[in-house]
């Protein structure tokens, strides 16, 4: 019997919790002449039952599934004669996989020791019982829940209660969950970047002006000195980042001014909605339409007017990111420029204001501290952003703050320091969570200091 | 059509106040179409005078044949149960409505015989000559400064910063607020009270010296306290400037205009000098208001 069965027959148990629950209260209630002589509805007392049977038991099944495997093995382990045990750790858990593999089937037990072969008998035994164990010990506690639970039901009980607090649990559960992934994240790659930092120091990798990752695998190689300055590629992620935000800041403003207060209703029903399909292209095709048809245009541009404009430009990289970000800027201020009270447009027009007027001195300054914030948004966005970036502003690490040139940017190299096969413990493949680690916290700033003038905005009017 | 028979104008020309026939409808609490206004709703010295005017909300009618007239340096006050169209109708006069979709007014309004809808009026300047305070107080999210200094610069009335210091202190002191925030110009006028607030709203447009005020319920927002203050700063108003208020407070009414005008479901019903409304109402949709049978 496996854990998913294990776990179906638990649901439906829960569910039948639930109806003996609810009936037993409905049955209470005749007695009483009426619903309204229980303290919650019938429901409630249904909630309740399927809580006790389904909770104990799901959470036990839960421990039952994380601690089975290491301990069956740990006992397999422990039955072995001493002379095949392996004295240290790595071997050992080697040992313990290759038991294990027999013990599925992956390897073919011939040619084994029959030590061996016992010792995947034995496993395979064991890890029968323990799933019988399980069902059998999990089904039981929800029998006994089930009944514990119903015996609570009653005129005077208060279930109504008792269920919103466990519903209150659940949900500080779910938020801690998410909380909880975020820190796990972020605790490994700190941890990881310390690793990188133990071979690259902290000060060649944040002001080192040259990158080239390539270390060498064997003593005698040549070429590969591997150097890991970041420097180039945070200009390269600020350049396109730069160039994206000149383009999508004003024709996202602007567009958005238009659509709060100018377009008319007809207008604003057709042109919203076309700009929120712009958001919802994959930037997977936003980035081939910036590596074959904008950066070639661009040089084929720059080429007429006499200057050399690379293949793979920052330009191109961030004019395609700029309206990518567009939607973005546009939809983001347009909900700060509508969310401005109304009182504040007649106080202007009231004092002889024209439209633009009342706009620009009046709506925009009352909206300003939205709009910074989404900018700010927009902007840990276009830093963040990678699949623009790899196709169309190359690879190489120069330092430079030409938009012609080609650039390489942050998000760019952790993608090139991490597909194909790595060893998963070189500076080239940690430097990737250096890179992360960094992106991270200049993303986090940027968050931190736009929510930061939204809670000022808030305070804006009354 | 509104028909009135006028008194020998000099017997009553203290008053300035014309006076009307009294019309008696079959039924006293019946308005039919041909409903007529009663009492004097025209003055020999009208500031604006309103004749026949009818404002739409798309297909749906709120305010049906108005004529009114309103005197200058005079406080007119607009009493009448919610939704009766005061309003719409006090936004007519500085054409406010403009900003509403599908409003549309039809009429005749007029300021010193300048016809206010005619299509060479600039809109602009016309609220820069006719004020507005609203029900809740407005101030922008600037400085109590700049909230005053508004006016006179999109209008370009002060040429240098010293004639805006000026302008603007004036303005505040006219409004009784510029002691309580000579100290702090420069701070946000949102962080003052209610009352300050509205006086600030009030501050600012007298700041571009307009000839009418408009003030749509000027103190529901507020506290006794503050309302009072308001009052008597519209008594010192009613001084250089020509006031309409809308309230829906009876005593308000009482204690600041001059005449009053009761309006019932978009109708003009009657218009006579305040204490004759209060004390004998002309008509008897007039005196079940004030005696409080609906409101
Ligand atoms: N913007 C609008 N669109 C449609 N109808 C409106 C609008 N504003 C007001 N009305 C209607 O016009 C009538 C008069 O409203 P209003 O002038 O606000 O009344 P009052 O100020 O006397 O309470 C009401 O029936 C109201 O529903
Ligand atoms: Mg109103």
């Amino acid at each position: 019997m496996q854990a998913n069965d294990v776990f179906f027959l638990l649901m439906g148990l829960s569910a039948l919790a639930f109806y003996m629950g609810r009936g037993r209260s409905l049955e209470i209630a005749g007695e009483l002449r009426g619903i309204r002589n229980l303290h919650s509805l019938p429901n409630y007392y249904g909630y309740y039952t399927a809580l006790w049977c389904g909770l104990p038991a799901l959470l036990l099944l839960c421990l039952w599934i994380i601690v089975d495997d290491p301990v069956i093995i740990a006992v397999v382990m422990d039955s072995l004669p001493g002379e095949v045990l392996p004295s240290n750790s790595v071997e050992h858990t080697l040992l313990a996989n290759k038991i294990n593999n027999l013990a599925v089937g992956v390897l073919p037990s011939a040619g084994q020791s029959e030590v061996l072969i016992s010792a995947a008998q034995q496993l395979r035994d064991l890890t029968q019982l323990s799933r019988w164990g399980m069902a059998a010990t999990v089904l039981c506690l929800a029998l006994i829940g089930l009944a514990w639970g119903r015996s609570f039901v009653a005129a005077k009980f208060r279930a109504r209660q008792r269920v919103e607090k466990v519903v209150q649990y659940a949900l500080f559960a779910c938020a801690c969950l998410a909380i909880f992934t975020t820190l796990g994240i972020v605790l490994s790659v700190l941890f990881e970047s310390l690793q990188f930092f133990k071979s690259v120091p902290v000060d060649d990798f944040v002001l080192g002006l040259e990158w080239s990752p390539q270390t060498a695998i064997r003593a005698d190689q040549v070429g590969s000195s591997g150097s890991f300055g970041a420097v180039p590629l945070f200009v390269g992620t600020l350049l396109v980042s730069v160039v994206a935000m000149c383009i999508a800041v004003p024709v996202g403003l602007m567009s958005a001014i238009y659509l709060a207060e100018y377009a008319n209703r007809s207008v604003r029903a057709y042109a919203k909605p076309a700009l929120e399909i712009l958001a919802g292209i994959p930037t997977v095709v936003y980035g081939f339409f910036a590596a074959l048809t904008v950066a070639p245009y661009l040089r084929d541009l720059g080429e007429s007017f006499g200057l050399s404009v690379s293949s793979e430009s920052a330009l191109a990289a961030g004019a395609v990111m700029g309206v990518m970000i567009i939607p973005f800027i546009s939809s983001l201020a347009d909900d700060v420029i509508t969310a401005v009270p109304q009182a504040m447009r007649d106080g202007s027009l009231a004092m002889g204001a024209t439209h633009s007027e009342t706009v620009r001195r009046v709506v925009i300054p009352a909206a300003l501290p939205g709009i910074v914030a989404g900018i700010m948004l927009a902007v840990s966005r276009a830093i963040g952003e990678t699949m623009i970036v790899v196709m169309a502003s190359g690879m190489a690490a120069n330092l430079t703050f030409n938009p012609l040139d080609s650039v390489t940017t942050v998000t760019v190299q952790i993608v090139t320091l991490l597909t194909g096969d790595q060893e998963f413990d070189s500076p080239k493949t940690l430097a990737a969570f250096a890179l992360g680690l960094m992106l991270f916290i200049v993303t986090l700033i940027l968050n931190i200091v736009a929510l930061q003038v939204v809670k000022r905005f808030r305070e804006q009017y009354e | 059509m509104q028909k009135t028979a006028t008194l020998d104008a000099d017997d009553m020309a203290d008053s300035s106040i014309k006076s009307s026939v009294k019309v008696t409808n079959a039924n006293p609490l019946d308005i039919t179409d041909e409903h007529v206004t009663v009492g004097s709703y025209e003055v020999n010295n009208a500031k604006m005078s309103i004749k026949n005017v009818n404002v739409y909300y798309g297909d749906k009618q709120a305010i049906f044949d108005v004529s009114v007239d309103i005197g200058k340096n005079e406080v007119i006050a607009m009493i009448g149960p919610s939704g009766c169209g005061k309003s719409t109708f006090l936004r007519a006069l500085n054409r406010m409505n403009d900003t509403v979709d599908g409003c549309r007014v039809e009429g005749d309004i007029r300021m010193d015989g300048q016809d206010l809808y005619s299509p060479k009026l600039d809109v602009v300047e016309l609220r820069a000559r006719v004020g507005m305070v609203f029900q809740k107080p407005n101030p922008f999210p600037k400085s109590i400064y700049d909230n005053v200094a508004y006016g006179p610069k999109i209008h370009g009335l002060a040429d240098t910063r010293v004639d805006l210091d000026e302008m603007v202190e004036r303005s505040l002191r006219r409004a009784s607020l510029w002691d309580e925030v000579k100290d702090r110009l420069y701070q946000a006028g949102t962080g003052l009270s209610g009352g300050q607030q509205q006086r600030l709203c009030i501050a600012r447009a007298i700041a571009v010296s307009p000839e009418v005020i408009l003030m749509d319920e000027p103190c529901s927002a507020l506290d006794p306290i503050a309302t009072a203050r308001i009052e008597e700063l519209i008594e010192e108003l009613s001084q250089n400037f020509t006031i309409a208020i809308v309230t829906h407070s009876m005593q308000q009414a009482a204690r600041v205009s001059q005449r009053t005008a009761y309006f019932h479901l978009g109708k003009l019903i009657e218009v006579n000098p305040t204490e004759q409304v209060f004390t004998m109402p002309e008509h008897a949709l007039t005196e079940s208001y004030i005696t409080g049978r609906f409101g």
